[in-house]
């Protein structure tokens, strides 16, 4: 459980560091983003939301059945698009209205 | 390091969500009150509800009364709860449920306009942005200045009496002093005391926030206030590897708990909160695990509803059932019982408080997660507790007087305290690394813990002698803590998460002998005293004294309790 930044797409806008509830993210020596300490991530996915340029990239570590996949998320007016990256290369979205509540 | 010195009315430790909700009582009614938040993160995300939460599991729906939720969490706490703050907190719950939807928070509707009800006591909600929406609120109070990513370790006294508090920037090398006329603890829980279910990689994969470190807890233990029900743990049951709820699909597709052989195994043990952690522990003990809630055979469109559900608040499970290529109606979601926590949102562990929230030691108040004797709070319970501070603090700051006071003056105490801490933060950042890492130290308590003071390791039970071996090593670990050296502001940070849950678990292994009795099941499993005994019908509260734990005995009562 936890993240990747992709430096080719970070802009260095800093947002991840200052939202991150652990404090985890740091800005490295190149001026990118970085997870200073990748083991401690939560996983709850606040930085990932965040990021304007879609940058960081959610996975579950292999000991907890991450199998190749990972995630991120766009905002678009009252809709969050979840967009899954399968390991096989396919990828799946799921839509959320931000103003429907959860039925469960 | 650079002292930033500040003065203010009243300073908020934490700036979750009891944190949030006492800023925006004091801001709407302090009229000119310097109110301050001093938050280790960015109240933006910080805290319980980083990720969202996908109901409001503490609400008086029509029909049912607040007498009727103090007598469910009395029942589930097999009475160890303070009644009067059961009371004052279920009273609370829908005006700021209320509050909460004015903010923007979506609320599922029945069709007659009625909040629509999920079983008893809770209610449905789109709370992704739960924690975005209360910190915008409280950004928009002139009277809220916001300190973020300022972690405070130590309250500062004067004459017995909270006169504010000090800590540290986690990136630049500025320590805070804070002095104010009210402070409020409002720091959360203690997670990882004990090895975690996924001791590896994902370790704080987990079902707490894993950096509630129990500061809250630690600088009040160490300041001699009286703490309360410690030995009533808080062990959550949890979606295998990810650690993500269970109640969302227990409750919202009626699952049910089932074991290897697809039995269902609830009505064999109990349905109170540990009974249900119970009862999966002692299946797979007795070989029949592993344990499932029973998903197969769901519909589509519920495969669809519990996929968006966990998106909105433990995303993890959402890409594990799609990594699996299995939704729950094809492949039962197997559980298990998380590592035990201290948390004061959940069981009855905490401050020892009045009905307004104020602790034993005058100056300072408890709310949330870090105030005792009331459990079953959850995230409207917070708001709650925020709101009974915020306004008992206004009350005592005005018959004081000392609301337009200059809280510098007249503390030499105070001030002497506050610079003996920043010798220990030198301490740490200047002296020659020691034999041991962090991490090490880290590891080491956790094993401990989990071995000795009844982790999952241990089936949760432990027994006296396991207990004073657990405290002979904890205590030995405290030595090796304080020679940790800090590379950085960071590593000062770390060093104090784990100074601090040490310091928790030391409390927690004296009330966990204290309570010669097994009450409540996985939560508390003694083995030396496998029953319950109505001797302990009673309150475990203890004060460090001189460098010593003392246990204090207290009786249950309805009404108010005078502290």
């Amino acid at each position: 459980m936890s993240i990747r930044i992709n430096k080719e797409k970070c802009v260095a806008c800093g947002k991840c560091r200052e939202v991150c509830p652990g404090n985890l993210i740091k800005i490295g020596v190149d001026k990118k983003a970085q997870i200073r300490h990748p083991k401690e991530c939560w996983g709850c996915t606040s930085c990932v939301k965040e990021c304007s340029v879609n940058a960081i990239e959610f996975f579950l570590g292999a000991d907890i059945g991450g199998a190749g996949s990972w995630m991120l998320t766009k905002e678009e007016g009252d809709i969050r698009h979840w967009i899954i990256h399968k390991s096989d290369g396919s990828v799946k979205t799921i839509q959320i209205n931000k103003k429907n509540s959860n039925q469960y | 390091m650079r002292t930033e010195k500040i003065e203010t009315d009243v300073l908020i430790i934490g700036g979750g969500t009891a944190g949030c909700y006492a800023a925006l009582t004091l801001a709407s009614e302090a009229g000119g009150k310097r109110i301050l938040i001093a938050e280790k993160a960015n109240i933006r995300r910080s805290g319980c509800l980083a990720a969202g939460v996908n109901a409001l599991n503490a609400y008086i729906i029509k029909g049912r009364t607040p007498q009727d939720y103090v007598e469910y969490a009395k029942k589930d706490a097999e009475n160890i709860v303070r009644e009067d703050l059961l009371l004052t907190m279920s009273e609370g719950l829908n005006r700021v449920t209320a509050r909460l939807e004015e903010l923007g928070l979506v609320i599922l509707k029945n069709e007659n306009g009625e909040y629509a009800a999920r079983g008893n006591r809770n209610i449905k909600i789109n709370g992704e942005n739960i924690k975005p929406l209360l910190a915008d609120a409280v950004r928009k109070c002139d009277n809220v200045q916001i300190l973020n990513h300022v972690n405070m370790t130590d309250l500062l006294l004067a004459d017995g009496r909270v006169c504010g508090a000090v800590g540290f920037h986690v990136d630049d090398s500025t320590v805070y002093e804070i002095h104010a006329g009210a402070v409020l603890c409002a720091t959360g829980g203690a997670a990882g005391l004990y090895r975690p279910n996924n001791p590896g990689f994902s370790r704080h994969k987990m079902w707490y926030p894993p950096f509630n470190t129990g500061a809250g807890y630690a600088m009040g233990i160490q300041a001699g206030a009286e703490m309360t029900t410690f030995e009533m743990r808080f062990i959550a049951l949890r979606c295998k590897d990810t650690i993500a709820p269970t109640g969302t699909i227990a409750q919202g597709v009626g699952a049910k708990q089932v074991n290897v052989f697809g039995q269902n195994y609830e009505k064999n043990y109990g349905i109170t909160t540990s009974q249900r952690v119970y009862g999966t522990v002692e299946e797979n003990r007795a070989g029949r695990g592993p344990c499932y809630l029973h998903t197969e055979g769901i519909t589509g469109e519920q495969d669809k509803e519990l996929l968006k559900a966990y998106l909105n608040m433990a995303p993890s499970q959402t890409l594990k059932w799609i990594e699996e290529e299995k939704n729950p109606s094809q492949k039962d979601v197997e559980i298990e019982g998380t590592e035990p926590y201290i948390v004061g949102g959940h069981t009855a562990s905490g401050y020892w408080i009045d009905r307004e929230r104020r602790t034993t030691l005058p100056g300072l108040y408890a709310a949330g997660d870090v105030a005792g004797g009331c459990p079953q709070k959850y995230v409207t319970g917070a708001l709650v507790e925020g709101e009974l501070a915020a306004k008992a603090i206004q009350k005592d700051l005005k018959e004081s007087g000392a609301d337009q006071g200059r809280y510098f003056a007249g503390q030499t105490a105070g001030n002497q305290a506050a610079a003996a801490i920043r010798g220990i933060y030198s301490h740490h950042l200047k002296k020659e690394p020691g034999p041991y890492s962090i991490d090490q130290v880290e590891e080491a308590m956790q094993k401990v813990m989990d071995q000795y003071a009844g982790g999952i390791g241990s089936g949760y039970r432990y027994n006296e002698k396991q207990l004073d071996l657990a405290d002979e090593k904890i205590t030995l670990l405290q030595k090796l803590a304080m020679d940790l050296k800090a590379e950085d502001m960071d590593d000062l940070l770390h060093i104090y998460e784990i100074k601090e849950r040490l310091i928790v678990c030391r409390s927690l292994i004296a009330h966990l002998k204290a309570r010669k009795e097994t009450r409540w099941h996985s939560f508390g499993e003694h083995s030396d005293y496998p029953g319950k005994n109505k001797k302990y019908e009673k309150f475990v509260n203890s004060v460090l004294k001189d460098g010593r734990i003392q246990i204090i005995y207290r009786t249950l009562q309805k009404g108010d309790i005078e502290i």
